[in-house]
């Protein structure tokens, strides 16, 4: 097989060394032929076998960024859509998978998963917006079932997940959503279709829990 | 259903951790790197460090060990100390900080928290309050509780929040370093007067003082500094507490 890559995109959004590190340490750990590379360059996209992309702030100026890159948005869709690469997106990375977001306006998205990125409104008002720090992910298939899905494998129901949002993707097709967590209601967590995952938690900042699922992320071949 | 967090803090002091007993009498022990790693093995939800540098020309040490510690944990950081301007935040993000706590700088003007929060997001804007109580409220100190500004903390953490803060990080001056517990009144009146998270802070001298900060105070997060740094106890017996108290924690 030929060596993996790995491209984590930087398109100005924060900080990603600490993140490359969490994919480096991982790849290491399991044993695992993979180059992690931080790259803010569509030929990078186009070059790596397996692409994550990450997000932080709000959805329009992400996505402002991200297509302000020269033939960023082309690259992933020629990487992810058409060469079906396995694909990650991050927190505000996995909104922008979404058909639009409508944080300060009304944004377009990546279009890849149908759904709108909403504020979360939870029931119980007292509860706190961000909804910041740990909580549990629940998986929508069952778990080991041949229809599982091989990235959520090692979810723990008492594993725990860092969260930082104040919004959320709501799905057209509940298909798509992969785990929720429970926030005065289910949030989705996790959403996917094919070769794409999203995740709204941070795996990188997650400890052990995080690091499992960024393990079988790496070794998923959808 | 969320975990309230428990966050150790680190007072850093060119690149070396510190922890002062009202910030005077400082003593030094560790390395904030080490001490980093030793949190997240023992489970903290996040860490904090906390800059106290005093000269300007040593300032970027807190860079490198936001780097090498973000380098090593794989978990939430939030730095502040000295935060001024729109580098400083993007010099600690891109160090690798998640969150950057803004106190001095917010005061001395409030739309300085608009502009980072519009930037970078208001998940990684932290306005840190430090609170003395003056009559029958609250008020606003700086400088590490030596300078008075006058304006009234409920009021202005009210004001923090509107601006874009994501969360607010609330010290009580009067018991910091004290061991006798948070400000329960105060973490109360301003936890249950913003929508943004409430972490309470100052005062923290057994795990009780933890539980009482989420059962009375209402925080969405506890942060202690000495009872950790020095041993008295670990991340996992004020969890274990905490838990006992019928508080949702990560096991």
């Amino acid at each position: 097989m030929a060596k993996e890559s790995l491209v984590i995109i930087d398109y100005g959004s924060g900080n990603l060394r600490s993140a490359a590190k969490a994919f480096e340490r991982v790849g290491a750990d399991e044993g695992l032929d993979i180059d992690v590379i931080v790259s803010g360059k569509a030929e990078d996209v186009l070059n790596a076998s397996r692409i994550v992309l990450p997000g932080q702030g709000a959805f329009g100026d992400c996505m402002k960024g991200l297509s302000s890159v020269d033939g960023m948005v082309e690259a992933l869709e020629e990487s992810v859509l058409q060469k079906a690469r396995p694909f990650l997106g991050i927190c505000v990375g996995m909104q922008l998978m979404a058909t639009k977001g409508l944080e300060h306006g009304d944004h377009k998205g990546l279009g890849w998963i149908d759904g709108d990125v909403v504020p979360i409104q939870p029931e119980d008002k007292a509860l706190k917006i961000p909804h910041m720090g740990w909580n549990e992910l629940i998986p929508t298939v069952s778990e080991g079932s041949k229809d599982g899905h091989f990235v959520l494998r090692s979810i723990d129901s008492s594993d725990n997940y860092y969260f930082v949002h104040s919004y959320m993707v709501q799905c057209k097709d509940t298909h798509h959503v992969l785990a929720n967590t429970d926030y005065g209601g289910p949030v989705p967590a996790i959403v996917g279709r094919d070769n794409m995952v999203g995740m709204q938690f941070h795996p990188e900042k997650s400890q052990q829990a995080g690091l499992r699922l960024i393990a079988d992320f790496l070794q998923w071949t959808p | 259903m969320l975990k309230t967090r428990i966050i150790p803090c680190l007072d850093v002091s060119e690149g070396r951790v510190v922890k002062g007993v009202n910030f005077v009498d400082l003593i030094d022990a560790g390395d904030p790197v080490e001490q980093a790693r030793l949190y997240c093995e023992q489970g903290a939800d996040e860490l904090c460090f906390l800059d106290i540098t005093a000269t300007s020309d040593n300032r970027n040490t807190i860079l490198d060990v936001v780097s090498h510690t973000a380098e090593e944990v794989f978990m939430p950081l939030t730095v502040g100390g000295g935060v001024r301007t729109l580098e400083d935040i993007r010099n600690l993000l891109q160090a690798g900080a998640d969150k950057i706590a803004i106190n001095s700088a917010a005061v001395n003007n409030p739309d300085f928290v608009k502009e980072a929060a519009d930037k970078c997001g208001n998940q990684c804007i932290v306005v840190a309050i430090d609170a003395k109580k003056t009559g029958d409220h609250w008020e606003v100190y700086t400088h590490g509780g030596r300078k008075e500004t006058g304006i009234d903390a409920l009021e202005w953490a009210q004001q923090m929040a509107e601006f874009g803060a994501g969360e607010i990080l609330l010290t009580s001056m009067d018991r910091d370093g004290t061991k006798s517990g948070f400000d329960l009144d105060l973490t109360r009146s301003i936890s249950d007067a913003v929508s943004v998270p409430v972490i309470a802070s100052g005062g923290v001298g057994t795990l009780d003082h933890l539980v009482d900060g989420v059962k009375e105070g209402h925080a969405s997060a506890v942060l202690a500094a000495s009872i950790f740094h020095f041993g008295e106890y670990t991340i996992e017996q004020a969890r274990q507490a905490m838990h006992d108290a019928g508080i949702a924690v990560r096991t």
